[in-house]
């Protein structure tokens, strides 16, 4: 039986009708129609369709959409301000670590995440953690390089 | 001769990079239509079986279920496949099912949870078959028979023979003979297959498709689904990566989401799960090579015998081609008079296998390049020198009759040495820390028969600006950025300036193989820059009357036409379309298709130059062995590459890094596990890639330019050739480390501590 569920993302409240069984990816994508979010395993185990859910990045393959009721979720088309793009957006752009892009929406918001938490990384912490975000094509290098060069803008402006 | 030039070299960011870091753009199941039907396709559970019966009239009665389709539904004998010799696919399976994963029937319902369930409720009865799933065993009489049309279960063969291996090793001073194995190898792009198919009221098929060879697709469509191509449109989405043949070809989601399209009258749309991707056919080809390399004592090679036998799998895909290719590249990077190269592509009750990045010449220089450095170990050289003293040298013809045209090679083999230290510590290293040399060369656009036009058109928009229109498809290397590169140095223009068809749309774009046998770069821009000068010439005859100049003297920068020398009195690009437009009645068009001019090579022999030219690398790999686990860990890398010109070195960095990434994977961690044909990890939690934790802790890359007389300002390839010098210099830093060469891939961490405990106890004894 399908329930109304009342959904905060992007700033922006969204009432839908879901199945309980539903994943918060699939009510992103095929509800709210936002399909930034992207699905690649659907398993939990790329970090394809990662997400932030009050704040932290979560796997939103799997997590229930009723389980993200009362919270706020962002997604990569929620991240840059108008047309001003965040510094994550920016870095990602200039220095080439987007190819394919299908991973880049879930790579940028678990940086984001990242470093909210963690404004002044070391390399080894960037790399641990975007270790659960799967890229084939580029060799993670240059979006290593993106996510030092963002941190360095953010505590610019803080 | 250097040449400064204004957008051509620069590291510029993508023309598509806004919108991948926005969300905004729209990959393969980003798209839907109106009354979209969704669809899912029901695969075999059986490894080999004959198809008795198939009963759908339980799963047509469940609510939301609005079509079935199976094998009987398509053309009755229709195939389809890369050659007409070699084709052996259907859309469906009609008489019987030959793999775990081969696909039998397909559903469209109202959404995919009905679709899914309706899959359960189709009866069939099977007859099952005794399968085989070694290759070696599948060869023997008395074997299970999986084609009717191929006796010993033998796919393809290549045979090919220059010079005189015998007198080659008569003359030998030291002879090695070994054997090596490589597994499955799956593509691992993250985005699985999405196609979006409309069967309209007109007749005309439209399908929506994450293809990175649109025109391929849509001729293989016609063949499965014998309809004329011009009612076939196939629009290339935004493709998440792709890497070889699962991009190249149609599958099950494609022609059944078509022929459920015709039966309901409504839009199909059938995504792949992650688990649909992983079970079914297209993955690297699994070789199992005897080699044999004979030198001189000073290290000059003088022959070279390979025999291979490969794992096809259950259908042929683009594979006899496949272990043809994996032959004519003993050619090189090495000067051998004296080859030999005998192939046999196997049929077995497993999923299939197909084109790869690096395409089959990855695994020969696993264990050509380890052979090579376990000669040099024997002989007590150093490997570089081995190396020096066979490279392929510009001007070579080979004996198959290869044309070397630019080659850095040598310049990569000493580039790699200085930067990686390799003087310095080689046999030096302490224990369990090793440094390995690898080397290679690759094709930059081979000549495929059926597939090789590229051509671009240019028009000029009346602000000045240019609407580009190619058949290369983007898919993530940057094709559409160093077009629009490319375009916008000849015309004078910013990248920005220049729009670029976003995706093949075979109703529009012109006909091209799409990314398909590393050409993108040199043929289609080798098009585009042809269209520019074409638009070019067409502007400078309106300009010369403006500025009562000579054509000649015309230079075409900052968005304006002048004279040279007089670049303040010039007259704009903007200005002399409207013009055009507004006094000429005319709108600027240029057009232009390019050809290499090579003949095709003869599949038979092998004779015949392959490609237009041939880019090479040179890796050295420096390893850290951790002797309690048996982990390797990448210290310094560096990776020197002939790749002609770097149009764009962001863009050629990002694929050199990926390339190596990639190559390491396979090296260390991946293989595609079946048991009894069944794939044991289906997912990506077993199914391991390298994440960021693995990748090197120092990785330097190296771009030589040549500068190439055919390519586009002297460009080559850059994404495929990138990944093969690391599979000998991995493996030969891996030997280094733990004196032990382990000839079978991936080099696991188990394998390793083996090896290493083995040695301890042989040393002991």
């Amino acid at each position: 039986m399908k329930q109304v569920l009342s959904l905060k993302v992007n700033g922006e409240q969204f009432d839908v009708e879901v199945a309980p069984h539903r994943t918060l990816l699939e009510v992103i994508r095929e509800s709210i129609g936002l399909t930034g979010t992207h699905k690649g395993c659907d398993e939990g185990d790329c970090g394809a369709c990662t997400v932030l859910m009050d704040g932290k990045p979560i796997a939103s393959c799997l997590v229930l959409a009723m389980e993200a009721q009362g919270k706020e979720i962002l997604t990569i088309e929620g991240l840059a301000d108008g047309d001003k793009l965040h510094p994550l957006q920016e870095a990602f752009i200039n220095t080439g670590a987007i190819q394919c892009g299908f991973c880049t929406p879930g790579m940028i918001l678990t940086a984001k995440g990242f470093l909210d938490e963690n404004p002044k990384p070391t390399e080894e912490e960037i790399k641990k953690a975007i270790s659960g975000n799967l890229c084939r094509c580029t060799g993670y290098v240059q979006i290593i390089e993106a996510i030092r060069e963002a941190s360095k803008t953010l505590q610019n402006v803080r | 001769m250097t040449t400064e030039f204004s957008v051509v070299g620069k590291g510029l960011p993508r023309v598509d990079s806004i919108l991948k870091a926005t969300g905004q753009a729209r990959y393969g199941d980003d798209y839907s239509l109106p009354g979209m039907l969704h669809g899912k396709i029901l695969r075999s559970p059986h490894p080999h079986a004959k198809i008795l019966t198939i009963d759908t009239s339980k799963a047509e009665k469940l609510i939301g279920v609005k079509a079935i389709v199976t094998g009987k539904d398509f053309p009755p004998g229709a195939k389809y496949g890369f050659s007409a010799p070699t084709r052996d696919q259907t859309p469906l399976a009609v008489e019987k099912v030959r793999y775990i994963g081969d696909e039998i029937a397909a559903i469209a319902a109202v959404d995919v949870d009905t679709a899914e369930e309706a899959l359960d409720l189709i009866k069939i009865d099977y007859e099952i078959l005794p399968s085989v799933f070694d290759p070696e065993e599948a060869l023997k009489d008395g074997a299970p028979q999986i084609h009717d049309h191929a006796k010993n279960n033998i796919s393809a063969e290549s045979h090919f023979a220059f010079g005189d291996v015998e007198k080659g090793f008569k003359e030998s001073d030291y002879i090695r003979e070994d054997t090596y194995l490589t597994q499955p190898i799956k593509h691992g792009f993250l985005e699985p297959h999405a196609s979006l198919a409309f069967w309209d009221s007109s007749g005309k098929v439209t399908l929506w498709a994450n293809k990175q060879s649109p025109y391929i697709v849509y001729r293989k469509l016609e063949m499965g689904l014998g309809i004329p191509l011009s009612k076939m449109r196939i629009i290339q989405t935004y493709v998440g990566a792709g890497f070889g043949s699962a991009r190249s070809d149609p599958f099950a989601l494609d022609f059944c989401s078509i022929m459920l399209s015709k039966k309901t009258g409504k839009p199909v749309k059938v995504v792949y799960t992650m688990r649909d991707v992983l079970v079914m056919g297209e993955m690297r080809h699994p070789f199992k090579m005897e080699v044999k390399t004979g030198v001189k004592k000073n290290g000059k090679i003088m022959a070279i015998q390979c025999r291979v036998i490969a794992d096809g799998g259950a259908y042929n895909s683009i594979g006899p081609f496949s272990i043809a290719l994996a032959g004519f590249f003993i050619a090189i990077p090495y000067r051998v008079q004296n080859t030999r190269y005998d192939a046999y592509r196997i049929y077995t009750n497993k999923s299939f296998c197909g084109s790869f990045r690096g395409h089959c010449i990855a695994q020969l220089r696993f264990a050509l390049g380890q052979q090579l450095d376990q000669i040099a170990h024997d002989l007590k050289m150093d490997p570089m020198e081995l190396h020096l003293k066979n490279a392929s040298q510009p001007g070579d013809t080979t004996p198959e009759g290869y044309k070397i045209t630019s080659c850095g090679l040598e310049e990569c083999i000493n580039k790699a040495a200085e930067n990686s230290g390799w003087q310095k510590k080689r046999k030096k290293l302490p224990p369990f820390r090793g440094i390995g040399m690898g080397t290679s060369g690759f094709i930059t656009g081979v000549k495929l028969s059926g597939h090789n036009s590229a051509s671009a058109v240019i028009k000029m928009q009346e602000d000045g600006t240019a609407s580009l229109l190619t058949g290369a498809t983007e898919i993530g290397q940057g094709s559409s950025t160093v077009l629009a590169q490319i375009a916008a140095e000849v015309l004078g223009l910013r990248v920005e300036d220049i729009t670029i068809n976003e995706g093949v749309d075979t109703d529009t774009t012109p006909i091209d193989p799409g990314t398909y046998g590393s050409r993108v770069s040199f043929y289609s821009g080798n098009a585009v820059k042809k269209a520019a000068e074409n638009v070019k010439s067409q502007l400078k005859e309106i300009a010369a009357q403006a500025l009562e100049a000579n054509p000649a003297d015309l230079e075409f920068k900052d968005r304006k036409v002048f004279v040279r020398g007089f670049s303040e009195k010039g007259v704009s690009i903007d200005r002399l379309v409207r013009y055009a437009q507004n006094k000429l009645g005319k709108t600027i068009i240029g057009h232009a298709s390019y050809d290499s001019g090579i003949e095709f090579v003869d599949y038979q022999t092998g004779k015949g130059n392959l490609s237009a030219t041939y880019t090479f690398a040179c890796d050295v790999v420096e390893v850290e062995v951790d002797p309690e686990t048996g982990q390797i860990t990448l210290t310094n890398c560096v990776g020197a590459h002939d790749i002609g010109k770097a149009l764009n070195p962001t863009l050629c960095e990002g694929q050199l890094n990926g390339a190596f990434v990639m190559a390491q994977g396979q090296l260390l961690y991946e293989d595609l596990i079946r048991q009894d044909g069944k794939v044991l990890n289906p997912s990506f939690r077993d199914y391991k890639m390298p994440t960021a934790v693995n990748i090197p802790k120092h990785h330097k890359n190296i771009l030589v330019e040549t500068n190439d007389p055919e390519g586009p300002f002297g460009a080559k390839e850059v994404g495929e050739g990138a990944s093969v010098a690391i599979f000998p210099a991995l493996a030969n830093a891996i030997h280094d480390a733990i004196g032990v060469r382990i000839k079978e891939l991936p080099i696991t961490a188990e394998k390793v501590l083996k090896a290493i405990k083995e040695k301890k106890k042989n040393n002991n004894l």
